[in-house]
């Protein structure tokens, strides 16, 4: 069926089958492979974007659900002159990342996390990102990166 | 993973759902927030013909006082419900509770209707409304009826629910003076408990779910007898596994589930009768 769907503020519409999962459309059918697959069991949080803001696991989303809804992904955070947003600076500064590949979906639920919650404490960061696994462990700096992009924003605003 | 092919049709009111199960019947499935079905169909446990979208019906959505009782729309979200100040006045034990479900990203998409539909004993949110004694309403072809929820599930995955029968409503009485308590046993913070209990207490009388301790969402009868009769809290919770029937698993054997159904059981009548958590920590 037609569908269309803002990505990153761009509108796309396409035909899509409508056992089409919502990160497969991302993917494969707008192209933008940032938003990455794991254990395709709503478990790891890899594929999370948010969609009208909210994260959500796109793993577990059929495309045709969310017709005429905006999504974000890890590719429409930075500026358009490539300024990284807030939260990918703290994760570049506090280097929370190891292998990289749950990273996109750390960023986007950290993303909304602090969009609930502006200044959660270290708990409340571990709980938000509960959500999300790291098979590096590495855990430790990403909730410091999360805690320091809380601090960026709360000084910015 | 991909579902197997099926025909999709989005429906924007109730009405309009109930018209469309009168036509396909045992072929099709209401979609929800998805977060029970949706796994299910990729692994093709589910191959429904046709799926019957409800996600745009806003007419569902809500959480009203109604007096008595607290409304609450089928298709309202679990993030909402524990967000919701009304929730947390007057039903705190089901805002808490909702906040325990999976994960920040499944309670964004999850539904409190869905995960009442499904009928998974292994849900937090069933042994809920076991205990706080909800009313559900449905609306079939021939308008809406009630059902309490001590009648709604009947077996594994099986409901109350009528073939051409769409849950609207879930209502809750109001607590007042009541303490609660919600004990979740799992071994990651996402996963399905492996044993949980939802209690009110007020006096003598509880009302005390059990997650994962049988086919279906099961009341702790018992205990709740006991207490009724005036045995201790102690006491009471050594009754919490007589009915149930725990089945086993990677994660715990029946007799470790039954051990741990009387401690977490005496555990969350321990927290409910010193009061209960207060709203500010929901």
């Amino acid at each position: 069926m037609e569908m269309t769907l803002t990505v990153n503020g761009t509108s796309h519409t396409a035909d899509v089958e409508p056992r089409t999962l919502l990160v497969h459309h991302i993917r494969e059918g707008i192209g933008l492979t940032g938003t990455n697959v794991g254990c395709d069991t709503t478990s790891c949080g890899a594929c999370t974007v948010l969609l009208d803001g909210q994260s959500i696991k796109s793993c577990t989303v059929l495309a045709v659900q969310v017709d005429g809804q905006s999504v974000t992904t890890i590719e429409g955070l930075a500026g358009a002159d490539g300024t990284m947003h807030p939260v990918q600076a703290a994760f570049r500064e506090h280097h929370g990342l190891q292998c990289g590949y749950c990273t996109p979906g750390m960023v986007m639920a950290a993303v909304s996390l602090l969009a609930e919650q502006p200044n959660p404490d270290e708990r409340a960061v571990r709980e938000g990102i509960e959500g999300n696994l790291c098979r590096c462990t590495g855990y430790h700096n990403i909730v410091q990166a999360v805690l320091s992009a809380a601090s960026a924003q709360e000084g910015g605003s | 993973m991909i579902p197997a092919a099926f025909d999709y049709q989005r429906v924007d009111s109730v009405d309009a759902a109930v018209a469309a199960l009168g036509e396909h019947g045992d072929e099709a499935k209401l979609l929800a927030g998805g977060h029970s079905l949706l796994p299910l169909m990729k692994l093709r446990l589910a191959t429904p013909s046709v799926l019957i979208d409800l996600g745009r019906v806003q007419e569902l959505s809500y959480v009203q006082d109604r007096g008595d009782h607290i409304a609450i729309g089928a298709l309202t979200r679990h993030h909402v419900l524990h967000t919701s100040g009304l929730l947390a006045t007057d039903a705190p034990l089901l805002a808490h509770a909702a906040g325990q479900v999976g994960d920040p990203q499944v309670r964004h998409r999850g539904t409190l209707g869905g995960s009442i539909a499904h009928g998974d004993p292994a849900s937090d949110l069933p042994a809920v409304l076991l205990a706080l004694r909800a009313t559900l309403v449905a609306r079939g072809p021939e308008g809406n009826r009630s059902i309490a929820v001590d009648d709604f599930f009947v077996g594994f995955l099986e409901t109350a629910l009528r073939p051409d029968e769409v849950l609207t409503e879930v209502q809750v009485p109001k607590v007042t003076g009541q303490g609660w308590s919600f004990q979740k046993m799992n071994r990651r913070a996402q996963d399905w408990a492996i044993v949980g209990v939802a209690c009110v207490l007020s006096g003598t009388a509880a009302g005390i779910g059990l997650v994962n301790m049988a086919s279906r969402p099961l009341r702790a009868s018992a205990t709740e007898a006991a207490l009724a009769g005036g045995a201790s809290l102690a006491d009471a919770a050594q009754a919490a596994a007589e009915g149930a029937e725990a089945s086993a698993d990677l994660n715990a054997s029946a007799e470790f589930r039954e051990h741990l159904a009387r401690v977490l059981v005496r555990r969350a009548l321990e927290e409910s009768a010193a009061g209960g958590r207060s709203a500010a920590r929901v």
